[in-house]
C-alpha cells in the first residue's frame, strides 16, 4: 500500500514534468494550428541559458524572468523570420523546417555548452517535511509553478483583450482580422508565449534530470502523449494529461513488477514506459480524439 | 682439400656471412596500407550525436593527444594522421564509417571504437580484412576471445570482473544479503548483471529479490527506487550512467532507504555524479576502479594529473577538466604510443597487433598507481584489475589490495 | 497542368510524360552496367557499390512514404517502425531458420504490409496532426519494443543479430558489394515499376481522389475505409523491403538501429525529394545517404577557416540546409527540378 503512495506521488512529480512541457505545446497548436516538434529542445535551449544566467551570479528566479524574456524574444522571431513565409506551405514543409529547427537548437546547444551534464540547482530549499519521503520538495515547487503558470494562462486568456484577440485569431482568421486584430502578430505571440513556458518548464525540469543536450528528447513523447490525453486544443486538459500520464505509466510498471513477484511471470513492467505511452496515444486518438477535456471541431462540409 | 682452397672457402663463408650480418634486415621498413616513411593513418568512429553524445569527448580527447605528440616529433619519427567520423552510436553507420576509413581513407588501423553494438557490427569485417580493431572503447567482456577474433582487443577493464568483484565482496561482508539490482536495459547494463550473478554463484536467483530496468529514455528512475527499496533489500547494486546514478543515490536518501550501496565505476565521478547527488547521501558507498577521478582532490597533486591537466589547457581547451572520460582517453592514447612505439620500422597490422599482444607491466597515465596494463598472446585484456573505494567525505578512499580479474574467455 | 494543393496541404506532383521513357531505359542500362565498367576499372570501389545501393535502399523507404503521404495525404511521421520490421523479418529467418537472404525478401514484404495494414486500421480515425502524433510516437517506441524481453528469443535483444550478405550466384567474377548493388537495383526497379502502374490505375486515382478531397470521394462510392488501410499496407511494404535490404547490406541488426532519427530521416527524404513524385523518392534516397556527409565536410571547413567561440556540428548545418531547401523549395528538389523544366522550355 505504502509503494501505491510512493508510486502515485513519483507519477505527480514526473506528471509535472510532463504538464509543463505539455502546455507550451498546446500553447503553439491553440494559437497556430501546428504542432510544434522543436519544442522540447527549444526549452533545453532556454534551460541552458538560465544555466548560464547563475553562472554568471544571478539567482535562479531572476535568471528564470530573464531568460522567459529573452525565450519569449526568440520564439517572436522565429515565427517571424523563419515561419511568416510558410504561412501558405504544405504542411509538411512546416515540419521538415520544425525539423531543422529541431536539429539547430539541439546542436547549437552542444556546441556552445558541450555534452557533459551539468549539475543544475534546484531553487526550491531542501526543506524535510512530512510527507517529503513522498515527494521531494523540488517536485512539490514544479507542480506549484506548473499550477501557477496554468492559472495565469487561463486568466490571460479570458480576461484581456490580448488574450481574446488570440484566441480569435486562432479560430477564425478571417473574421479576426475584419474585427481588426492583426493576426501575423497573433501567431508570433503564441510562439512567443508557447517559447516563455518552455523556457520555466526546462529551466524547473533540469534539477530533476540533470543538464544535458539530450534532455528533453524523451521527455518530448510524454510531453505529447499528456497533451492528447487531456486534449490538444485546451491548457488546462493538457496539464492534467501530463499528470495522468505521470501517474499511469508508474503505476503500469508498479503492476507489472507485482505481477512478476507473484507469479514470475514478466508480462509489462520498466522496460515498456515508451511503449505503454504509445498504446496510450493510440487509444485517446482512435476512442477520444479531442481527449479528456478538448473540445471537438466539427468541419462543415 | 687444397690449403687454398679451404682459406678460400673460408674466406667465402667469412664474406657471406659479413653480407649477411650488414644486410638491411635490421634496418628493413614494413608497411602495410597507411604507414609511410612520414605518416601513420589511424581510425576511429565516436558518438558525437544521439544520445551517447557525451562520450564523444573522447574521440576530440584522443585526436588532441595525437596533436601534441605531432608537435613533438611524432613517433618514431613519423606523424599521426588521426581521422574520427560520427556514428551515432548506430551500428548501421558504423559500419559504413568503417569500410569508409578501410578502404578510402586507408588507415593501418582502426582504434577505440566505441560501444558495443557498434563494435559488434564491425568485428566480422575488420578480422575478415584482416584490420586490427584495437583497444575498443567498451568494458564488455567479449573482446578478449582472441581465438575467434584475432583482430580485436578490448582495453579496460572488464564489466565482468568488476561485478564479480562487487559479488564477491557482498557474499564475504554481508549478512544474508537481499540484493537489489537497478540496471539500465541495454548491452552494458546486461553484461554487469550477467558477470554480478556469476559472481553470486548458484543461489545467485534467490539472493537477487528484485530486479528493476530502467531505459535511457526514461526522463527519472524515482519509481523502480521506490520499487527497490519496498522489496526489502539491504543490498543495493546499481548499474546506471552518470545522470541516473546521480539520481539513484538521491532518490535513495529522500525515500529513506539505506542499503550496502554498489556502484558501477562508470559511474562515479565526484563533480558529475556525487557532488549532483549530494556528498551526505553518498557516504559509504563502495565501488572498484581502475581509472584517477579528476575530479577528486586526493590525486591533484600526482605528477601523471598535472601533466594531464596541462595537456587538457593547451590541447583540448574547450574540453571539460571534470569529465573522468577526457583522462580514460589521455591513459588509452598513450598506451596506444608505447604500441607504436614499439613496432619500430615494421608497421605491418600483423606487426601492430602482434606489438599490442606484447605490453609488459605499463603505467599507464591517469590510471590507478599500482593497476599497469599487460597482455600476451593469450592474453587480449591489457587492464584487468581494479581497487576498490569507499566514498568518505568528498572523495573516494582507496581501501584493499589492487584485485585482478581472471582472465573472462 | 498546375499543381494541385489538398486540403491537408500535400501537393501533387507532375507525372513523366511517356516521351521521357527513353532516357530512363538508357539510365537503367548505364546503371546496371555500373559494375562491370566501374568495378574492372576501378573508377568505383567496393565502397562505392556500397554508397549507391544505400541511396536506392533509402530510394524505396521513401518511395514507401510517398505513396502513403504523397498520393494518399496520410501523414507517416513513423516509418521507420515498418523499415524494423522488415529489417528484423529478413534477419530472423537468416538467423533462425538458416533461409537463404534473398529468400527472406518476400515474407519480409507480407509481414509489413499485414503490420501496415493492422496499423492503418486505428490511423482511419486520424487525420492531420494526429495522425502525425501517432506515427511519432511508433517511431519514438520502436526500439523499446525491439527490445522486449518475450521477443528476445528470435531477435536476441540488445546483442543484436548477425547475419551473412550472400554471394554472387554462379560464381560470378563480382564483389559481394556488387552483386548486392545488382540485387538492389534491380528490386528497386521491379518496386518503382509496381507503384507507377499502381498509381496509374483505378486504385491509383482512387487514392488521390482521397488525398484531394475524402468527403467527396467517399461520396463518389470510393471505399475509402479500404483504400485508406490498403495503401498503409503497401506503403508499410515498401519501407519493409527497404528495411531488409538494408539488413542484409550489413549483416547486423540491432534496437539501436532503429531509432527515431531514422523515421525522420525518411520522412525528410521524401519532402525535400518532392512528396508526391516517383523521381522524388529517388532524389530523397540519394539525399538521406549524402547529407549526413556533406553537413559534416562543410562543417569541418568552416571550423578550420574561421575562428569560432564555439564547437560547431553537423546538425546546425543540417538543420539550416533543411529550412533552406523549404523556402527554395517547398515542393521538392523534384518539384523544383520541374519548375526550372518548364521555365526552360517556355511552357
Amino acid at each position: 500500500m505504502e509503494q501505491l503512495i510512493e508510486q502515485v506521488a513519483s507519477g505527480l512529480a514526473n506528471g509535472a514534468i510532463y504538464a509543463c512541457l505539455a502546455l507550451a505545446l498546446v500553447m503553439i497548436f491553440v494559437s497556430t494550428g501546428h504542432i510544434n516538434f522543436a519544442q522540447g529542445e527549444m526549452a533545453m535551449f532556454s534551460a541552458y541559458l538560465t544555466w548560464q544566467a547563475m553562472q554568471w551570479g544571478m539567482n535562479f528566479w531572476a535568471a528564470l524572468a530573464g531568460v522567459a524574456l529573452a525565450s519569449f524574444l526568440i520564439g517572436v522571431l522565429v515565427e517571424r523570420v523563419i515561419l511568416r513565409p510558410l504561412h501558405h506551405a504544405p504542411i509538411l514543409s512546416v515540419v521538415v523546417v520544425f525539423i531543422g529547427l529541431l536539429a539547430i537548437f539541439h546542436s547549437l546547444a552542444g556546441a556552445i555548452w558541450g555534452h557533459t551534464i551539468k549539475e543544475f540547482p534546484s531553487p526550491f530549499p531542501h526543506i524535510t517535511f512530512a510527507g517529503s519521503g513522498y515527494i521531494g520538495p523540488h517536485q512539490i515547487g514544479m507542480v506549484a509553478v506548473t499550477l501557477l503558470l496554468l492559472v495565469a494562462l487561463f486568466a490571460f486568456f479570458r480576461f484581456t483583450p490580448l488574450g481574446l484577440a488570440m484566441r480569435a485569431a486562432a479560430q477564425n482568421p478571417v473574421s479576426a482580422r475584419l474585427a481588426g486584430v492583426r493576426v501575423d502578430w497573433m501567431l508570433a505571440l503564441g510562439w512567443g508565449l508557447a517559447a516563455a513556458i518552455g523556457a520555466v518548464a526546462g529551466s524547473l525540469v533540469a534539477p530533476a534530470v540533470y543538464l544535458e543536450p539530450n534532455m528533453m528528447a524523451s521527455i518530448l513523447l510524454y510531453g505529447f502523449a499528456g497533451a492528447l490525453v487531456g486534449g490538444i486544443s485546451s491548457p488546462g486538459g493538457a496539464v492534467a494529461g501530463g499528470f495522468i500520464v505521470g501517474v499511469l505509466e508508474n503505476l503500469i510498471a508498479y503492476g507489472g513488477n507485482l505481477l512478476e513477484r507473484a507469479s514470475g511471470v514478466y508480462l509489462i513492467g520498466n522496460g515498456e514506459k515508451l511503449s505503454v505511452a504509445l498504446i496510450i496515444v493510440i487509444t485517446v486518438l482512435t476512442l477520444k480524439p479531442s481527449g479528456l477535456f478538448g473540445h471537438v471541431t466539427v468541419k462543415r462540409v | 682439400m687444397t690449403q687454398t682452397t679451404r682459406r678460400m672457402l673460408l674466406a667465402g663463408v667469412g664474406a657471406l656471412a659479413l653480407a649477411l650480418a650488414a644486410s638491411p634486415a635490421s634496418a628493413q621498413k614494413k608497411y602495410d596500407e597507411g604507414a609511410t616513411d612520414t605518416e601513420i593513418k589511424i581510425g576511429n568512429t565516436n558518438p558525437y550525436s544521439g544520445n551517447l553524445s557525451a562520450y564523444g569527448t573522447i574521440g576530440k580527447a584522443i585526436d588532441a593527444y595525437f596533436k601534441m605528440v605531432n608537435e613533438q616529433g611524432g613517433i618514431n619519427g613519423r606523424k599521426i594522421n588521426f581521422t574520427s567520423y560520427d556514428d551515432g552510436y548506430s551500428p548501421p553507420k558504423t559500419v559504413e564509417m568503417v569500410r569508409k576509413l578501410v578502404e578510402e581513407d586507408k588507415v593501418l588501423f582502426v582504434f577505440q571504437t566505441l560501444g558495443t553494438p557498434p563494435n559488434t557490427a564491425i568485428q566480422k569485417y575488420l578480422n575478415a580484412k584482416k584490420v586490427p580493431q584495437l583497444f575498443v572503447a567498451t568494458g564488455a567482456s567479449k573482446w578478449g576471445h582472441y581465438k575467434d577474433n584475432p583482430w580485436t582487443m578490448g582495453f579496460q577493464t572488464d564489466y565482468v570482473t568488476e561485478s564479480i568483484i562487487y559479488a564477491k565482496h557482498i557474499l564475504a561482508n554481508v549478512k544474508d544479503p537481499k540484493i537489489g539490482v537497478l540496471m539500465q536495459n541495454d548491452d552494458y547494463g546486461k553484461d554487469y548483471y550477467n558477470g554480478f550473478k556469476t559472481g553470486l554463484g548458484k543461489d545467485a536467483d534467490k539472493l537477487i529479490v528484485q530486479l528493476s530496468t530502467y531505459e535511457p529514455t526514461d526522463p527519472t528512475v524515482d519509481s523502480q527506487m521506490i520499487q527497490l527499496k519496498n522489496s526489502g533489500a539491504n543490498v543495493f547494486f546499481n548499474i546506471t550512467t552518470p545522470k541516473f546514478a546521480a539520481q539513484a543515490i538521491r532518490k535513495a536518501a529522500e525515500i529513506g532507504w539505506k542499503p550496502a550501496h554498489y556502484i558501477n565505476n562508470v559511474s562515479t565521478s565526484v563533480a558529475t555524479v556525487m557532488k549532483p547527488a549530494g556528498f551526505e547521501n553518498g557516504q559509504g558507498i563502495l565501488m572498484a576502479q581502475y581509472l584517477k577521478d579528476p575530479t577528486d582532490p586526493q590525486y591533484h597533486k600526482d605528477k601523471d594529473f598535472l601533466e594531464w591537466k596541462a595537456f587538457m589547457q593547451k590541447y583540448y581547451p574547450n574540453g571539460n577538466l571534470t569529465d573522468g572520460s577526457n583522462g580514460y582517453a589521455y591513459a588509452v592514447s598513450n598506451l596506444l604510443h608505447v604500441v607504436l612505439k614499439q613496432c619500430g620500422d615494421d608497421l605491418t597490422r600483423a606487426n601492430v597487433m602482434k606489438q599490442a599482444a606484447n605490453i609488459k607491466g605499463v603505467q599507464l597515465p591517469m590510471v590507478i598507481d599500482g593497476i599497469k596494463a599487460n597482455t600476451s598472446p593469450t592474453d587480449f585484456y591489457p587492464l584487468q584489475s581494479l581497487k576498490m573505494h569507499r566514498f568518505k567525505g568528498e572523495s573516494w578512499e582507496p581501501f584493499g589490495e589492487v584485485i585482478s580479474g581472471e582472465a573472462t574467455n | 497542368m498546375a499543381t494541385t494543393t489538398a486540403e491537408n496541404g500535400v501537393a501533387a506532383g507532375r507525372r513523366i510524360s511517356l516521351g521521357r521513357a527513353r532516357w530512363l531505359w538508357v539510365a537503367l542500362v548505364v546503371l546496371a552496367l555500373l559494375p562491370i565498367v566501374g568495378g574492372k576499372t576501378g573508377l568505383i570501389s567496393d565502397y562505392g557499390f556500397l554508397q549507391l545501393s544505400l541511396m536506392i535502399v533509402y530510394a524505396i523507404a521513401v518511395l514507401g512514404l510517398i505513396l502513403l503521404t504523397g498520393f494518399n495525404g496520410q501523414i507517416s511521421l513513423g516509418h521507420g517502425a515498418f523499415f524494423a520490421v522488415g529489417a528484423y523479418t529478413s534477419a530472423v529467418l537468416i538467423d533462425q531458420m538458416n533461409w537463404p537472404s534473398l529468400a527472406t525478401l518476400p515474407v519480409a514484404a507480407i509481414v509489413c504490409f499485414l503490420v501496415g495494414y493492422l496499423f492503418g486500421l486505428p490511423a482511419l480515425r486520424l487525420e492531420g496532426h494526429y495522425l502525425a502524433l501517432a506515427t511519432f510516437a511508433l517511431a519514438v517506441a520502436v526500439p523499446q519494443i525491439l527490445k522486449y524481453r518475450h521477443f528476445e528469443w528470435f531477435t536476441h535483444g540488445v546483442q543484436g543479430i548477425n547475419i551473412f550478405k550472400p554471394d554472387p550466384p554462379f560464381g560470378l567474377p563480382l564483389s559481394g558489394d556488387q552483386w548486392m548493388y545488382l540485387v538492389v537495383l534491380a528490386v528497386a526497379v521491379v518496386m518503382f515499376w509496381i507503384a507507377r502502374n499502381l498509381l496509374d490505375s483505378r486504385t491509383g486515382r482512387a487514392m488521390t481522389a482521397i488525398r484531394d478531397h475524402t468527403l467527396a470521394a467517399s461520396t463518389m462510392g470510393v471505399n475509402v475505409a479500404h483504400y485508406k488501410t490498403v495503401v498503409f499496407g503497401i506503403s508499410a511494404l515498401y519501407t519493409g523491403v527497404a528495411g531488409a535490404l538494408h539488413a542484409i547490406i550489413f549483416e547486423f541488426v540491432a534496437p539501436d538501429s532503429f531509432r527515431f532519427e531514422l523515421s525522420i530521416a525518411i520522412l525528410v527524404g521524401a519532402v525535400v525529394g518532392g512528396i508526391a513524385s516517383l523521381p522524388g523518392a529517388v532524389i530523397g534516397g540519394v539525399f538521406v545517404q549524402v547529407i549526413e556527409k556533406y553537413a559534416d565536410a562543410l562543417t569541418k571547413k568552416i571550423t578550420a577557416a574561421v575562428n569560432l567561440p564555439l564547437d560547431l556540428e553537423p546538425w546546425t548545418i543540417y538543420g539550416i540546409a533543411l529550412i533552406v531547401l523549404m523556402y527554395t523549395m517547398p515542393m521538392g528538389i523534384a518539384g523544383g527540378l520541374a519548375l526550372l523544366w518548364r521555365r526552360l522550355k517556355g511552357s
